[in-house]
């Protein structure tokens, strides 16, 4: 009896400290599933996926008001992280919501044609353009997350989207495929 | 010097192949001089790192030795004029490069004269460790023995560790590249030279300079130039022939027994890993302040009419070689060219590319080794041979099948960042499929994700800071507006109690009332009063004028 209630206390007591050694190491703060669905999404924050950027779109994912194939900067790649993260299937991307863009684009301001009215640098999101009252104003390429919110507001017309420049840096090698039909010499 | 037999255990490693080396065709002769090119190319990135940029125009006339490109990144290597010329032009040419593409090369119209840039001899008596580095740095060196990763910040990360063996790299394994072989017999001294700079510098216990048995030449001139002895407990170690024993984690392990683990570098553990070629590039550098504008290419295969080496001026195109070296040897053959060895090279576009940094080879084969693209493939029949040979202890299959299928969070689970791509693994598949290709592929996915990591990771900062931005300034407007509010609110009640003080809306209107009264009595001076008669009459023609004109009109 004595043994069996000591035996059930250690092991009791052994549980428990396991259970606080996890409790400590795999702590977690915050909301931590809106930030890890945040960290897959690309940032462009465009609104394309009718939210007002990427982590209110996180945040509806997270609370089950938002299927996970809304955003086109992401393409299938981010839906496949979503669906790998929350452990659900896979969809096609709803390309109501916008076409995906295999090389990513960047604003690129006429400088000959700007007024200097500063509307686009409100609508920027990430503060990539540089310019003040009635002074030519222009886009900072490397900040820039191509999210096209500076196009509308343009009184002149004068911003344009291009393809990211690509440089032999961002060559990437292709894979070779293979042919089960093809013989080998063994 | 130590004049005790001198003896040390070497380690077996991991994996590797005996391969057939092809070496004796490019050693019949001795080094020989490349004659300079009516115009040399020089890609601005020969380094591993940030791009260079610019520091001349078309139009300039530059001299040997003069610094033309460079950039603020401690990870990068600058770029100087090999000889004297005029800046052509600035614009994309074919460079050597796996995807064949062109890049932003300083073509330069050599004018033949050779001309060296005036420079003042830089004092080495009591060198410090950061100005050596800056040195090295400022004379564009980087990593000869083909990875040309920037030698500077590689030694600043070996500062004051406390190296305890400085191990040069002498053994060249890849089949038919003989250029660190060559190099040692002929610039024997400089490569002891460096290594006695980089002794100073690091100050290791011992230094190893390690070469492949099969360069009975090269080793015998080290060894003689070692009796010398003016270095302290340095030893020439000769090594099996095994490919890939020149890589430097292989190395490290023949000659120490040690293994680098993972994540860490070979200072880490106490060591630290040059080539020969680089250390001969440093005794230039400081000895004879003479900056990276040459180097030793290799020019072999069976494609050549005389294979053999030649010191080279950078920014030379290959073609220009090829006809020093007699031509190819069938002109009318199809003939297929690799910068590298014929295992861990990578095809080239044509001969008009030029000599880099990291040409320790060109090979000029008859027959097609290595495709830009490889092709379709058989099925991997799991024999395992593929680990059998992996110098890296990898499993080759397991990231194989990973890799085809795009998960590359497997493939690094597997260590993939740990191949060498020395492609054992491949030579050995009885399936021929190509593993390094598909290995390179993960690996410039997997970079290519981290790099759009790295950008979004960005964006998000820049969104939120922008956000607390905005709702600050609205805070504040709001603070400002409810300060005013509440100002106004104090201010109102006390005049209305108060029958001394004039109600402000009376005040105002008052003051206008007053104002309108204060208007003067005369009107003031015009400017045409009091003008002297030649201004009269100017005022006189001009009114005429403009009464004829708007007759004209009319
Ligand atoms: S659609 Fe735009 S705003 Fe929405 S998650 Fe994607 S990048 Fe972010
Ligand atoms: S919105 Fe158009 S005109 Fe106005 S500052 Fe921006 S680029 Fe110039
Ligand atoms: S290429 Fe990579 S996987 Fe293949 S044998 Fe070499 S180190 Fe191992
Ligand atoms: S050597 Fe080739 S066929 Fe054999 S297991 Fe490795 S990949 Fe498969």
């Amino acid at each position: 009896m004595i043994l069996a209630i000591l035996t059930i206390s250690l092991m009791a007591g052994f549980f428990g400290l396991i259970l606080g050694y996890a409790a400590i190491r795999f702590k977690v703060e915050g909301n931590p599933i809106v930030d890890r669905i945040d960290a897959l999404l690309p940032q462009t924050q465009c609104g394309q996926c009718t939210y007002a950027g990427c982590r209110p779109y996180a945040e509806a994912i997270a609370n089950g008001e938002a299927p996970i194939n809304q955003c086109p900067p992401g393409g299938a790649a981010t839906i496949v992280a979503l669906a790998d993260l929350l452990e659900v299937e896979a969809l096609e991307a709803n390309d109501e919501h916008g076409e995906h863009h295999e090389i990513p684009l960047v604003a690129i301001i006429d400088e000959q044609t700007c007024i200097g009215c500063t509307l686009c640098i409100q609508a920027c999101p990430v503060d990539a353009i540089l310019g003040s009252a009635k002074h030519m104003h222009t886009v900072i390429t490397d900040e820039c997350t191509g999210c096209e919110l500076c196009l509308p507001p343009c009184p002149v017309d004068c911003i344009d989207m291009i393809p990211v420049r690509q440089t032999i840096d961002d060559w990437k090698w292709t894979a070779p495929k293979a042919r089960p039909d093809l013989a080998h010499e063994y | 010097m130590n004049t005790k037999a001198w003896s040390i255990k070497l380690h077996p490693m991991y994996g590797g192949l005996q391969l057939e080396d092809h070496k004796t065709g490019s050693l019949t002769q001795g080094l020989q001089q490349a004659s300079l090119p009516p115009q040399l190319l020089l890609p601005l990135k020969q380094h591993i790192g940030v791009t260079n940029k610019a520091l001349v125009r078309p139009g300039d006339r530059v001299l040997r030795g003069q610094l033309i490109a460079d950039s603020s990144s401690p990870i990068s290597s600058p770029l100087h004029a090999p000889t004297s010329g005029w800046i052509r032009e600035i614009a994309a040419h074919p460079v050597p490069h796996p995807s064949w593409q062109s890049d932003t090369c300083i073509v330069i119209d050599v004018d033949g004269k050779d001309e060296v840039l005036p420079s003042h001899a830089v004092d080495t008596q009591n060198l410090s460790v950061t100005k050596f580095i800056k040195l090295i740095h400022d004379a564009g060196i980087v990593g000869l023995g083909g990875a040309s990763f920037p030698t500077s910040p590689k030694i600043s990360r070996g500062d004051n560790l406390g190296i305890e063996t400085l191990i040069i790299n002498g053994v060249e394994c890849e089949p038919y590249i003989t250029c660190d072989d060559i190099l040692m017999q002929t610039y024997t001294d400089e490569v002891i030279n460096g290594i006695a700079w980089l002794q100073r510098i690091l100050k290791p216990a011992s230094t190893l300079i390690g070469i492949e048995d099969n360069k009975p030449e090269a080793i015998k001139a080290m060894k003689q130039a070692l009796s010398a002895g003016n270095l302290d407990n340095t030893h020439v170690v000769d090594i099996p022939t095994i490919y890939p024993s020149g890589g430097e984690k292989q190395l490290i392990q023949i000659l120490t027994g040690k293994e680098i683990p993972k994540a860490k570098l070979a200072f880490d553990i106490g060591l630290f890993c040059q080539n020969v070629g680089t250390c001969a590039a440093i005794s230039r550098a400081l000895d004879q302040n003479q900056p990276l504008i040459s180097r030793i290419v290799t020019l072999s295969g069976d494609g050549i009419r005389q294979p053999g080496n030649w010191e080279v001026r950078l920014g030379t195109p290959i073609s220009h070689l090829i006809e020093l070296a007699g031509g190819y040897l069938d002109n009318q053959a199809r003939r297929h060219l690799v910068m590298g060895g014929p295992m861990m090279g990578f095809s080239l576009s044509g001969d008009q590319v030029p000599i880099v940094k990291a040409s320790n080879n060109i090979l000029i084969m008859q027959q097609q080794t290595i495709p830009q693209a490889p092709g379709d493939h058989a099925e991997c029949i799991r024999c395992s041979r593929c680990a059998d040979v992996c110098p890296a202890q990898l499993l080759p299959q397991q990231l194989y099948w990973h890799a085809r299928a795009g998960a590359y969070d497997k493939t690094e689970e597997f260590n993939l960042f740990d191949c060498i791509e020395c492609g054992c693994c491949s030579t050995v598949c009885p399936s021929e499929i190509p593993l390094v290709q598909y290995y390179r592929t993960a690996k410039s996915e997997i970079r290519a994700a981290q790099q759009a990591k790295f950008k979004s990771d960005r964006a998000r900062i820049r969104f939120e800071f922008r956000e607390k931005r905005l709702l600050l300034r609205k805070q504040q407007e709001e603070e400002r507006r409810r300060l005013k509010r509440e100002a106004l609110k104090k201010k109102i009640p006390q005049v209305l109690n108060d029958d001394s003080v004039i109600d402000p809306v009376q005040a105002a209107l008052a003051r206008v009332k007053a104002k309108k009264q204060e208007q003067p009595v005369a009107n003031p001076p015009k400017n045409t009063t009091n003008l002297s008669a030649a201004q009269q009459r100017q005022i006189k023609e001009a009114d005429a004028r403009r009464r004829t004109a708007h007759e004209q009109r009319a």
